[in-house]
């Protein structure tokens, strides 16, 4: 998104403008209005159902969620993906800014690693759990949250930090890595002073999305979860036996824990680059 | 590649007097070797070994107990001569083709109207992550929020009868390869807008221009300029939203009311079954299918070049 355009602003815009102009609107319409409509239905009243009309406002389905009973591993199984997707956060931000870096070079093997990655990406997810599951079974040892599931999640993670990386460092000016060795940094003061200031935003981007991607992923963490459940899983098991709103509810404060991670982070992402602009 | 690096003895403009502590200095290659080792390291035991045991097991011999270690093609035989396995394939390619051609026009129009049409960065800032925000959301959230729009008594059909365009509730929208293929869309139409915007945002405005002075329409520009330079993004965004949809097994169980089975979908039952060499054996072939056509589409455009730079 770097292009500066250099257009009079005051020129007409073009009828095809206006034409995907509506396309973009139709298209945020159709993005957001299933999701709107879980949104209302999980405030039903008490003795309304699945579907529109709404019996009454209530936030009756939410305090369900936390009744004993059928929905007793909902908070449990929260707390674990919350975990979960902390520890898959911090390794896929480490891993994939030093692999990031270790790219920007061709070295020998680097193309092997390279097509590793999108075999990785592009693998059907539940063969990658089914693979995983097959190999601990071989093994003997036994399917668990931080070890298959963390194992599964990663495979999945690092290469979209991989890739975000690379569009990243795409963008970084080499220049100022250059004064600083110039200046006489060593490598790591280099790293710690200019390389990853300058890259926090795009950093920041990439811990953000692995943590929501773990946080939401359930085919590759189906079968080797253990007896564990995270969230999506426990969601899932719930999609067949549960047919009141609180399903809903349940959409609707998963998704406001997604936006709130995802708004925080934008937020502190805005933040930086502004302190930046302000200075220079 | 060969700009500066921090090994790299051409831009060492300190000598090496100014830093007495420093005795050795890796070359470029090991430090690149060390960086990258991580990532290699859990690839290859969580990625690449996984992969090797269900080829592995797919020889296997089984029974209802456990599985044996053998060299049988047994599992291969079922998997290829079972009518199932036609009728899955030909199902999930269906949608495969249908989801690709539709979230393809889609994509690349969007990101035409993102990168070309949009003035302020900050407008395109804000319309792009109106696009990813639901990315970031759970995609089975996401999936059943269409059961109630698209139901019977849903949102849709009773805003169809408000406004009288029919009188009696549409049926075949839920629970029908309709709403799978709705769904998908839904969820995998940013795979497509990311990369193609990624690659139409290195264009260089002058070249639009220019082919605009020379008398070329705007859809001539289209076709001829930004086509051929965002082919990169539209490869990419084509590998993510064809294999996302040939490895599914949520959406369809989930939206099609058992109508349609998809690959994956087959094979998790086999998976709860326990018969995990046949279960291998199809895995196998859905690897050996999804890694042709990456291939195939990885041919057209040198992916790796145009991402590392």
């Amino acid at each position: 998104m770097s292009a500066t355009r250099t257009r009079d602003p005051r020129e007409r815009r073009p009828w095809t403008f206006y034409a995907l102009a509506t396309l973009m609107v139709l298209f945020l319409a159709f993005l957001y209005g299933p999701m709107l409509v879980i949104y209302l239905l999980s405030f039903q009243g008490p003795d309304g159902g699945v579907t529109f009309p709404m019996v009454g406002v209530s936030t009756w389905w939410f305090a369900e969620i936390w009744k004993p009973g059928q929905m007793a591993n909902i908070p449990v199984s929260f707390q674990r993906s919350i975990a979960l997707a902390t520890v898959v956060c911090v390794i896929t931000t480490v891993v994939a800014v030093a692999a990031g870096l270790g790219f920007r070079r061709r070295f020998p093997g680097s193309g092997m690693l390279f097509y590793l990655a999108v075999a990785s990406l592009v693998m059907p997810s539940l063969l990658v759990g089914f693979g995983i599951g097959l190999a601990f079974q071989l093994f003997g040892w036994k399917t668990d949250l931080f070890t298959s599931a963390l194992a599964a999640q990663l495979t999945w993670t690092l290469p979209f930090g991989l890739f975000a990386m690379f569009a990243v460092f795409n963008r970084f000016p080499r220049a100022y890595e250059e004064a600083a060795t110039d200046l006489g940094a060593s490598a790591w003061q280099r790293l710690r002073w200019i390389t990853v200031p300058i890259l926090l935003p795009g950093i920041l981007g990439v811990a953000l999305g692995a943590f929501t991607l773990s946080y939401d992923e359930y085919a590759r963490t189906t079968l080797v979860a253990g007896s564990r459940n995270t969230l999506p899983l426990e969601i899932y098991a719930l999609l067949s036996s549960s047919t009141s709103p609180t399903l809903f509810a349940i959409g609707t404060l998963t998704t406001a824990i997604s936006f709130l991670v995802i708004g925080t982070t934008l937020v502190f992402i805005l933040r930086v680059q502004r302190r930046r602009a302000g200075r220079a | 590649m060969s700009a500066a690096q921090d090994t790299d003895p051409g831009t060492l403009a300190v000598p090496a007097a100014v830093r007495p502590r420093r005795r050795f200095r890796l070359s470029s290659r090991a430090v690149s070797w060390l960086q990258v080792t991580p990532l290699a390291i859990i690839l290859i035991a969580f990625f690449a070994l996984p992969t090797f045991t269900f080829l592995l097991v797919s020889f296997y011999d089984y029974d209802r107990i456990g599985i044996y270690p053998d060299f049988l093609l047994d599992s291969y035989e079922e998997v290829l001569t079972s009518a199932m396995t036609l009728r899955v394939y030909v199902s999930s390619l269906k949608f495969a083709f249908m989801v690709w051609g539709i979230t393809l026009l889609l994509g690349f129009f969007i990101a035409y109207f993102l990168i070309f049409h949009v003035r302020t960065r900050a407008m395109r800032t804000i319309l792009f992550l109106a696009c990813a925000i639901p990315f970031w959301t759970s995609g089975i959230i996401r999936t059943i929020a269409w059961i109630p729009f698209l139901g019977r008594n849903g949102a849709f059909n009773q805003g169809l009868m408000a406004v009288n365009l029919t009188d009696k509730p549409l049926d075949f929208l839920l629970f029908s390869p309709f709403a799978v293929t709705i769904t998908y869309i839904h969820l995998f139409t940013l795979l497509m807008i990311g990369p193609i915007a990624n690659s139409m945002a290195k264009i260089d405005p002058a070249l639009l221009e220019a082919a605009r002075d020379a008398g070329a329409s705007r859809w001539r520009t289209m076709v001829d300029v930004v086509v051929p330079l965002s082919k990169t993004g539209i490869a990419l965004g084509s590998i993510l939203v064809f294999t996302q949809v040939m490895g599914d097994f949520f959406v369809v169980k989930a939206m099609s009311g058992g109508q349609s089975a998809s690959i994956v979908s087959a094979l998790a039952t086999e998976i709860q079954a326990m018969q995990y060499p046949p279960a291998a054996a199809s895995a196998v072939l859905l690897v050996l299918f999804v890694a042709c056509m990456v291939a195939g589409m990885m041919r057209v455009v040198d992916v790796r070049r145009e991402l590392v730079r």
